[in-house]
């Protein structure tokens, strides 16, 4: 879980998601990096689901019927 | 001049009982609001009757008179809570409405109080439970199986603003903003055309321009006349089209910017109508388009996209406050509204710190990717349903958010303030502190009124017609003169 705790911080330092992309004048490796980053973080994240999501999923969903309200 | 000053919103939670192959919904309801401990001393009615005011003291009216429901259904199905909300049973369905507040930040921390209460309640639901059931709670609104249950937005506007101009400037508005505020479903329902991913949870749902209804033929302006106030003066706006969001930057835009375009709309400042042909059909064509790059017909002749039907708004609305003072709020509102739309002309999934469907998008994608499944998968499924459990160690926007992968906008601790104590500036302050100091002698409420059982005299009912009148400012020295509700009763009406 260490990459999750150091993508979390370059996540939070990196300010507004909306920023421009990478390659004005980045360079080609700042995006090879960043892609890594990226993709550690995004490993971590799904090892973090992969441990809480319901078992027998497929049973859980058929299961899962609502009335409606309002 | 105004903006919507008060403000409330009403949500409808999934609720479900894994292990449990009789699950019943509603007797799960009354468990679960009945576990909740608020005050213990407290055993309040949910007063169904609306009265005409007798007499006035301090902006209240009062009367006397003795009114008798079926008070244990009743108080089994209703409580009114030390915050000022209420959290009861609606149909088959937990609901959580807020205590009625002055601005966005104030709502987005007692809408999350109301995930928090709904948490505690399941926890303790749970525990009275049979070994191998556990009480489920989910903030969304589908089953993904053709049943909706609702998020409604109120706010209040003068009763001078016409209707038909709501009609005609906030239809629009409505089927558009869900690319900035939609909570995202996988699938489609309701017999809507087939997709693997759309924007809105609601959107299948609806089917008629304007109504009435809820339940069935869902309108995407309701014409519910009940303003909860003096109705001389004014009129609950009550929008039942949107998604309940987990993201704290998705509700602030929605509940923001909706309240910057009814004030646009009541001060008559939106100078051409943006009505879209077909907007039943429109609003389900944008939850499909997640590019947000359709072009939809006006009825003023040509085309535009969501984003610019929410620019021009926009526009209209820089140009309205340009010659106004703006609070604090409002200003950042309308900046995160420009960013948002610039982000979303660009490329909408660059928002996924702000917005829920962005968010859940890209964590099933990565699900997907990961674990080489498709779209239809039981466990893409499950993430979807998933996103939305209010239980902090299993709901999967909560992880995000531990993980700091989602943007805020109010810190935990107004949260958890928002669970025990009411808003200071609305007649919720006066409804919620006087169930903490004389609860046993509350004994019944509804938004604009409370009545007390002092004794024996008949019920005396404080009527509160004016939502900002019963604010700290104005009733703290009253309550602190008062140390029953017997003295206040008699301070009220002396």
């Amino acid at each position: 879980m260490a990459s999750g705790e150091q993508t979390q911080k370059n996540k939070q330092g990196g300010g507004e998601s909306g920023g421009t992309p990478a390659g004005d004048g980045a360079g080609q490796k700042k995006i090879a990096k960043k892609g890594e980053e990226l993709k550690d973080e995004m490993d971590s994240l799904i090892d973090e689901i992969d441990e809480v999501l319901e078992e027998n999923a497929e049973e859980f969903v058929k299961n899962y019927v609502q009335r409606g309200g309002e | 001049m105004p903006l919507p000053s008060v403000l409330g919103s009403e949500i409808e939670y999934g609720i479900t009982v894994q292990g449990d192959p009789d699950f019943d919904p509603i007797s799960s309801c009354v468990l679960l609001v009945n576990a909740y401990q608020d005050n213990e001393d407290a055993q309040i009615l949910w007063d169904y009757e609306q009265e005409n005011p007798l007499a006035d003291a301090r902006g209240f009216h009062v009367e006397g008179e003795k009114y008798t429901p079926n008070q244990q259904e009743n108080i089994a199905r209703n409580k009114t809570l030390r915050n000022g909300a209420r959290f009861y049973v609606d149909h088959a369905h937990p609901e959580y409405s807020t205590p009625e507040v002055t601005n966005v930040r104030d709502l987005i921390a007692y809408e999350r109080a109301g995930e928090r209460t709904m948490e505690a309640a399941r926890r303790a639901a749970t525990a009275l439970l049979p070994a191998g059931q556990t009480l489920l709670i989910h903030k969304n609104n589908s089953d993904r199986k053709g049943n909706s249950y609702g998020n409604h937005e109120n706010y209040l506007i003068e009763r001078r603003t016409p209707f038909r101009e709501i009609v005609e400037h906030m239809t629009p508005f409505l089927i558009t903003r869900n690319v900035f505020c939609g909570a995202g479903k996988v699938g489609s329902e309701n017999r809507a055309q087939q997709c693997e991913y759309q924007i809105s949870q609601r959107a299948d749902f609806f089917e008629t321009e304007v109504a009435l209804d809820t339940m069935v033929k869902r309108p995407i302006i309701n014409t519910r006349d009940e303003p909860h106030a003096d109705r001389e003066k004014y009129r609950r706006f009550h929008i039942i089209i949107g998604d309940s969001n987990l993201c704290e930057v998705s509700t602030y835009l929605r509940v923001g910017v909706t309240s910057i375009v009814l004030a646009l709309v009541e001060d008559g400042a939106i100078p051409k109508s943006l009505s879209i042909t077909d907007p039943v059909k429109v609003v389900k064509e944008i939850s499909h388009d997640l590019g947000c790059k359709r072009q939809y017909a006006l009825e003023r002749g040509g085309r535009m996209t969501a984003i610019e039907v929410q620019r021009e708004l926009l526009d209209n609305a820089l140009r309205y406050f340009s010659s106004r003072s703006l609070d604090p709020i409002t200003k950042d509102v309308l900046v995160r509204w420009e960013r948002v739309l610039a982000a979303l002309a660009d490329d909408p999934m660059q928002l996924e710190r702000e917005v829920d469907w962005v968010a859940k998008h890209k964590l099933i994608r990565s699900y997907i990717q990961r674990h080489k499944v498709d779209w239809h998968h039981p466990q893409v499924h499950m993430l979807d349903l998933q996103y939305h459990d209010v239980r902090p160690d299993k709901g999967l926007f909560f992880l995000l958010e531990r993980r700091g992968e989602v943007d805020r906008v109010v810190e935990s601790e107004e949260i958890e303030r928002a669970v025990t104590t009411p808003p200071s500036d609305t007649r919720a302050y006066f409804r919620g502190e006087c169930i903490r100091r004389y609860p046993e002698a509350v004994f019944g409420v509804n938004w604009d009124s409370i009545s007390f059982n002092v004794g024996e005299e008949p019920i005396k009912r404080i009527l509160m017609n004016e939502p900002l009148k019963g604010t700290r400012a104005h009733v703290e020295d009253l309550l602190n003169a008062s140390p029953t509700a017997s003295v206040l009763v008699r301070n009220l009406t002396s």
